[in-house]
C-alpha cells in the first residue's frame, strides 16, 4: 500500500472511531432531549431515540412548576444571582489582577503566593465560619452570601487568569500612556481593561456557568422556595413526588441546560482559551 | 530633593497597588483567613450555633477515628472514588487528546462535541438524568437486557454498584483535561513524530514514547487539580442518593457527610474538624505528588 493510501485509511479510521465514540458519549444527552418531548411516562425506560409522536406536555406541566411556584421564578432568580456574580467578579478580579500584573507595592510577592495557594484551598475549611458569619449578619435565606463575597474577589482563579493575560500586554503601552500624563488609575481604565477583553469574557463566561451549576452554596443559603434557583427547583421536583414527575423534571432539566448550550456555542473560543491557559477545573 | 521625589513616587505606587488590591485583600482576610482560624477553633469545640462553643480539645478528632463508623465509611468511599475516577478520567483524556491531535477535517467540531458532557456534567440536571438512566427500569438496563439478555442489577439502588455510576459520571466529563492536554501537545514539535515514523515506530509506540513523556508536566498539573476537586465532590452524590449518601452509605462522600453533620445535625465543631482533616489529606497528597514528580516529570527544553 502506498503511503498516501495508508494515510487516507488511517484518517478514515480516525473519523470512524471519533464519531462512534462521540455518539456513545452524547447518547444520554440526546436521549434526555428526545424523551422530554415524548408523551406519557413509560417512555423513560425506552432507550430509542426516534419519537413516534412529539408532545410538549412535560414542558407545560414542568413550567407550571412545583409546590405552587412557577418554574419561571427559578429562572429569574438564577439569572439575578448569575448577573450579580458576573459583574462583581469582573470588577474585583480585574482590579486585583492589575495590581499583581502591573503595580509595585510592599509585600506583593507574599500576597501573590497567598492568592495562588487560596486557589487550591478546599472550600469546606471556610464554609462553617462563613455560614456562622452570614447567619449573624442576617444574610441567610438571601442572595447576599452568594454574591457579596464575589465583590471581594474570592474566586482567586479568575485573578490568576487575568494576571496571566495582563502580563502579556506590552509594557510600552503603559509607558507611552504615562508620558501622555496618565496616572495608574487611568492606565487601568484606558489601556489595561480595554485590552483585556478576551480574558474578561472568559471570566464572565465561567462565572456565569459555575454559578448556574452551583448547588452546594445555594443549598446552604436559600431556604424559601420562592427564592430558589434552578438547581434547587429541580431538586424540589425530585423530592415532591414519585415516577409521575420524571417527565416534567427532565423537561425542565433540558430547559435549565439551554443557556449553557447557547453560551458555549456562541463563545467557544473563549472556552478553549480559558481552559488551556489556566487549566480551569471542571 | 531627588530622594524626596523617589519617596513620593514609592508612596504613590504603594497607594495605587493597595487601592487596586483592596477588594481581594479584604476578601482574603475576612472570608478566607479569619474563617480558617475560626474553623480551626471550632474543630476543638462542641458547637451547635445556638449556644457558645464548648472547648473539648481533640475530642472531635478522636471521635472521628475511633467512634464514628459512618465517618470511616465516608473516608473509604471517597478514597475509592478518587482513586478510580481521577486516573480513569486522566487516562481517558490523554488517549482522546492523542487521537484528536491530528490534522483531520472537522477536528474542531469533534473537540467541541467531546467537551459537551463537561459543560453540563456538574449540574443537578445531569445528576438527575444519571439517576434516571441507571435506575432499575432505566435505559442502561433496557439496553443490557435487549442486547445481552441478562438480568442487570438496579445500579443506583445497589450498595455494590451505586458508587461506580458516580465514577462513570465523573470520567464522562474528561473534556477540560482533554483540552489542557491538547494545548500541551501543541508544544510538542512535529519533528519528534516525523523522526519516530522514519524509525518505523507505530502510532501506539509514538503515543507512549513521545506523547506521554512530553506531556508529563501537564499530567502533573491535571493530576493535582483533579485530585483536589475529586476529594470535594458533592452535588452528584447528593442528588443520586437523595441527600442521604445511600444505599447503605455507599455514596456517602466525605463532603456529603460533612454537610450532614454540619447543617442537618448542627454539629458545627465536628464538621469543622472534618474539614481540617480533608485539608490535611489534600495537602499530603499534593505534597507527595510534587515530591515524587522529579522522578517522572520531564521538563524538555522544547527544542
Amino acid at each position: 500500500m502506498s503511503t498516501l493510501a495508508k494515510r487516507r485509511l488511517y484518517a478514515a479510521l480516525s473519523h470512524a472511531i471519533i464519531i462512534a465514540f462521540g455518539v456513545v458519549m452524547l447518547y444520554p444527552i440526546l436521549w434526555l432531549i428526545i424523551s422530554s418531548l415524548k408523551p406519557g411516562t413509560v417512555i423513560f425506560s425506552n432507550p430509542g431515540l426516534i419519537p413516534e409522536s412529539v408532545s410538549l406536555e412535560h414542558y407545560v406541566k414542568g413550567w407550571a412548576g412545583v409546590g405552587r411556584i412557577h418554574f419561571s421564578v427559578f429562572f429569574i432568580n438564577t439569572f439575578i444571582v448569575c448577573a450579580a456574580v458576573v459583574a462583581a467578579n469582573i470588577v474585583s478580579c480585574s482590579m486585583a489582577a492589575y495590581a499583581f500584573a502591573r503595580l509595585q507595592f510592599a509585600m506583593k510577592a507574599l500576597w501573590f503566593g497567598v492568592m495562588m495557594l487560596s486557589i487550591m484551598l478546599p472550600t469546606h475549611v471556610t464554609t462553617i465560619p462563613r455560614y456562622v458569619m452570614f447567619h449573624s449578619l442576617g444574610w441567610v435565606d438571601s442572595y447576599l452570601p452568594l454574591t457579596i463575597p464575589k465583590l471581594l474577589a474570592t474566586d482567586a482563579f479568575f485573578v490568576f487568569l487575568l494576571v496571566q493575560f495582563m502580563r502579556g500586554i506590552p509594557k510600552d503601552l503603559d509607558e507611552s500612556a504615562t508620558l501622555d500624563g496618565c496616572g495608574r488609575v487611568s492606565i487601568f481604565f484606558r489601556v489595561i481593561l480595554p485590552l483585556s477583553g478576551p480574558a474578561l469574557v472568559t471570566t464572565a463566561l465561567f462565572s456565569f456557568l459555575w454559578t448556574w451549576d452551583d448547588f452546594f452554596n445555594q443549598l446552604l443559603y436559600l431556604n424559601t422556595p420562592a427564592k430558589y434557583t434552578i438547581a434547587l427547583g429541580l431538586r424540589m421536583f425530585m423530592d415532591a413526588s414519585g415516577n409521575s414527575s420524571w417527565g416534567p423534571m427532565l423537561a425542565m432539566s433540558v430547559l435549565s441546560m439551554t443557556p449553557c448550550f447557547l453560551l458555549f456555542f456562541s463563545l467557544q473560543k473563549y472556552f478553549v482559551q480559558g481552559i488551556a491557559t489556566t487549566g480551569l477545573k471542571g | 530633593m531627588k530622594s524626596k521625589g523617589a519617596l513620593q513616587r514609592a508612596i504613590a505606587e504603594n497607594a495605587a497597588g493597595y487601592f487596586f488590591l483592596a477588594p481581594w485583600l479584604l476578601g482574603f482576610l475576612a472570608l478566607t483567613l479569619y474563617p480558617m482560624i475560626m474553623s480551626l477553633y471550632y474543630s476543638l469545640t462542641q458547637y451547635d450555633m445556638l449556644t457558645e462553643p464548648v472547648w473539648i480539645g481533640m475530642g472531635n478528632y478522636i471521635k472521628m477515628f475511633t467512634g464514628d463508623a459512618t465517618y470511616l465509611k465516608s473516608l473509604q468511599v471517597t478514597f475509592a472514588y478518587v482513586f478510580l475516577a481521577v486516573p480513569l478520567k486522566l487516562g481517558f483524556a490523554l488517549v482522546v487528546a492523542g487521537i484528536m491531535n491530528q490534522k483531520l477535517k472537522l477536528i474542531g467540531l469533534y473537540r467541541t462535541v467531546y467537551y459537551i458532557p463537561t459543560l453540563l456534567g456538574g449540574s443537578v440536571a445531569i445528576a438527575m438524568l444519571w439517576k434516571r438512566i441507571f435506575s432499575s427500569d432505566g435505559i442502561v438496563n433496557a439496553i443490557l437486557r435487549a442486547v445481552f439478555h441478562v438480568n442487570p442489577p438496579a445500579w443506583i439502588a445497589s450498595p455494590k454498584y451505586a458508587l461506580y455510576t458516580l465514577v462513570i459520571l465523573t470520567v464522562w466529563q474528561f473534556g477540560s483535561s482533554m483540552i489542557i492536554f491538547l494545548a500541551g501537545l501543541k508544544q510538542v514539535p512535529d519533528e519528534y513524530y516525523e523522526a519516530a515514523s522514519v524509525d518505523g515506530a507505530g502510532k501506539v509506540r509514538q503515543f507512549f514514547s513521545i506523547t506521554v513523556p512530553c506531556l508529563t508536566p501537564v499530567i502533573l498539573f491535571n493530576l493535582v487539580m483533579q485530585l483536589i476537586s475529586a476529594f470535594q465532590a458533592f452535588t452528584q452524590a447528593f442528588i443520586i442518593s437523595g441527600g442521604k449518601g445511600g444505599p447503605l452509605d455507599s455514596t456517602m462522600f466525605y463532603t456529603l457527610y460533612l454537610y450532614t453533620k454540619g447543617f442537618y445535625y448542627f454539629e458545627m465543631g465536628y464538621a469543622s474538624a472534618m474539614a481540617w482533616v480533608l485539608l490535611a489529606i489534600i495537602a499530603v497528597f499534593t505534597a507527595v505528588i510534587f515530591k515524587t514528580s522529579d522522578s517522572w516529570v520531564t521538563y524538555g527544553s522544547g527544542d
